[in-house]
């Protein structure tokens, strides 16, 4: 089934009446994802998009029997959706929000240990473009067209990055399993480590390409695991080698603030772990293609 | 957003910190003026301005006399002060910090960070204050304490008493210096800081633990629930041109280079700038026009990038999900013929509508270069570029 989602996952929107709510429950529905409800409190018992809105998120998942939310709630009340979701017992929340405070983000990861491991939501982004399992579903704002369904998994900070990987890899007939957003935010859900367990795992999945970029030390805890645990080949390349230190470079988490936070350091490690370098922005196509030949 | 040190020391003060008395002075005569008023015999002139290491450029200076005072004054209003986090082009002063001078008996280094590899909010304190972290870290990195906070609780005492502690000092002094951290973590907690950092924390010889100097950063993202810090906000600290943008909602960051960029999503920009340097030019600027961006909004990115003097050919370059190539197309239009655009310019679409975008850029009949990859739409911008400058230099 690939990860995280397939065609049968029951998908809860919440911030489901908003306008950017509205328009991507739409599209994901037009594509064949399986959209139980929505959840905007106060306008609970009515319907929008012909399917059913609940005031809580409880109530929706007693109701639908949702395992997952997709969130457009906007970035101040944010957190509260995600702990909302993870107190449901909701097992994959998908936050596109760009712009929660840090503090929000460290007491929402604070908050998900409450729970035992095995009922532990997982939590995709924030400030992210979503997950797909291409030709069956997906949740977030991805354009699903670029996107053929194969076998290679990506994993990477940037939306549009991933759609470049996607659509290259498309040009020359290699599809993909899934693809997971997991956000330009420094505080985040799921990093880069967690997802490629994920990959690893999965029967549907041959190879993976990782699209990191400047800032934090996820692709260096990546590097550590792919090098010690994976058994697939990984491609993977770094945005931001003319950046300049100590700049935010638009991802609140695209900044150089430690050793091993540049671009050029982390191609380094990943080199150095045996991952195959995707050297500029066009080649992701002539990289995988050899990959995975 | 960062503020400068007396806005620092004044929320520092407000929540149980000490700090020198001092005052601040737009003039040499204000200046000299605040030295009658905190009398004594000596005073430090501090210039503000958003960055560290201002003492090795001049900007702080230790008088002894009025006419000391006056004169370090007027040697640093309206002086651009350069250090190494300023850039080349340095920050200009228009606002002193005048200060009692200290009696200091030992230096601490202290500072409160968010850590990614925690995702919690970390203490960092050494008894070699002073120096910058990064001089600490390489020169007495065993000096170096750290702390981490559960944000179920936030910071607990003993926390603090144990910093306190292992950072050497008189048992005396531990009350003060553990409220000096606390007030320091609550700062951070209540109004969203980043980060705290406070070089050096001193012990007087008169046995009271002060803050000598204070650098906090806030998050931006957190700004809608906090007016009272967008307030203390100074424009004349930031690059114009990022303050241009930034006020029309754009996220842009100026950059030294004579190629303006235009792009969707934040990697993808990154990543653009990557390529233009790799086909052997400067980027002038990243520029993150966003999702669902509208004509206007591609007009009004037209015009953040062209506000940069310096720029002498443009490139576009969209990978559309929920954004549209054929709006794209049309701001970029539309911005030609309002702008009277005459410098090289390549647009690369791809994504969504990119038949229509393309076809609308055609049928315009003005002179747009296009691209179909990000590496073919790079080196046709820096040619373009090449052949300008060197047309013009004819």
């Amino acid at each position: 089934m690939a990860i995280l989602i397939d065609k049968d996952t029951r998908v809860l929107v919440t911030g489901f009446t908003g306008r950017i709510g509205s328009f991507h429950a739409q599209d994901m529905m037009n594509h064949g994802t399986n959209v139980v409800g929505g959840v905007t409190p106060g306008k609970g018992g009515g319907s929008h998009l012909g399917l059913p809105v609940f005031n809580t998120v409880k109530g929706a998942v007693a109701e639908t029997g949702a395992d997952l939310v997709a969130s457009f709630v906007p970035p101040p009340f944010a957190a509260d959706s995600i702990c909302e979701a993870a107190d449901a017992g909701i097992k994959t929340c998908v936050c596109i929000a760009d712009g929660i405070p840090a503090q929000d983000m460290i007491r929402v990861k604070r908050f998900m240990r409450r729970y035992k491991s095995a009922n532990r939501m997982r939590l995709i982004g924030p400030n992210c473009a979503g997950i797909i399992t291409p030709g069956q579903a997906f949740a977030g704002l991805m354009p699903p067209h670029i996107y053929q369904p194969g076998r290679v998994g990506i994993v990477g900070r940037s939306g549009t990055l991933g759609y470049e990987a996607a659509s290259q890899m498309k040009e020359r007939n290699i599809g993909v399993s899934s693809s997971i957003g997991i956000g330009g935010d420094p505080i985040n859900g799921s990093s880069f480590k967690d997802i490629l367990e994920l990959f690893e795992a999965d029967p549907d999945t041959d190879a993976v390409v990782l699209v990191g970029e400047i800032g934090g030390p996820q692709e260096a805890e990546a590097a550590e695991y792919i090098r010690d645990h994976m058994t697939k080949p990984v491609a993977a390349y770094i945005a931001g080698l003319s950046a300049p230190k100590g700049r935010t470079m638009g991802h609140a988490g695209a900044i150089v603030s430690a050793f091993g936070e540049s671009a050029q350091e982390k191609v380094d490690i990943l080199k150095e772990a045996g991952v195959a370098i995707v050297p500029t922005p066009s080649s992701f196509g002539d990289v995988v293609e050899k990959m995975v030949a | 957003m960062d503020i400068h040190e007396y806005q620092a020391k004044e929320l520092l003060k407000r929540f149980g910190v000490n700090v020198p008395r001092g005052g601040i002075a737009y003039s040499p005569e204000q200046a000299v003026y605040r030295c009658s008023e905190l009398s004594g015999e000596k005073w430090v002139v501090k210039a503000q301005i958003h960055s560290g290491a201002r003492g090795k450029a001049g900007g702080v200076r230790i008088c002894s006399t009025e006419q000391e005072v006056e004169e370090s004054a007027q040697w640093m209003l309206g002086r651009k002060l350069v250090t190494h986090q300023t850039g080349p082009q340095g920050k200009l002063v228009n606002r002193l910090y005048i200060e009692e001078a200290t009696n200091i008996v030992q230096e601490i280094y202290l500072a409160f960070v968010m850590d990614r590899t925690e995702e919690r909010v970390v203490v960092v304190a050494s008894a070699q204050g002073g120096m910058e972290i990064e001089e600490i870290s390489e020169k007495e990195p065993e000096s170096i304490i750290r702390s981490v906070v559960d944000p179920a609780v936030g910071m607990q005492s003993f926390q603090a008493r144990e910093i306190a502690f292992s950072l050497g000092l008189d048992p005396a002094l531990i009350p003060q210096a553990v409220k000096t951290i606390m007030g320091c973590y609550n700062l951070m907690n209540q109004m969203d800081a980043n980060m705290v950092e406070i070089n050096p924390l001193v012990v007087t010889g008169g046995g009271e633990i002060v803050a000598l100097d204070g650098k906090l950063s806030f998050d931006d993202n957190a700004l809608f629930r906090h007016p009272d810090v967008s307030e203390l906000r100074d424009k004349s600290q930031e690059d114009p041109r990022e303050t241009y943008a930034g006020d029309r909602g754009l996220s842009y960051i100026g950059l030294d280079g004579k190629i303006g960029c235009i792009v969707n999503g934040a990697g993808l920009a990154m990543a653009t700038l990557d390529m233009i340097k790799m086909a052997g030019g400067e980027p002038a600027n990243f520029l993150d026009v966003g999702g669902g961006a509208s004509p206007e909004r591609v007009l009004m990115s037209f015009k953040a990038v062209l506000n940069d003097r310096n720029v002498e050919a443009i490139l576009v370059n969209i990978f559309a999900g929920i954004n549209r190539c054929d709006w794209i197309a049309e701001g970029v239009i539309r911005a030609v013929k309002e702008l009277d655009l005459k410098m090289p310019l390549v647009v690369r679409l791809s994504g969504t509508n990119v038949e229509e975008g393309m076809t609308l850029l055609k049928d315009s009949g003005l002179n747009i270069e296009t691209a179909s990859s990000l590496a073919e739409a790079a080196d046709k911008v820096v040619k373009s570029w090449k052949s300008k400058s060197i047309e013009e230099a004819v």
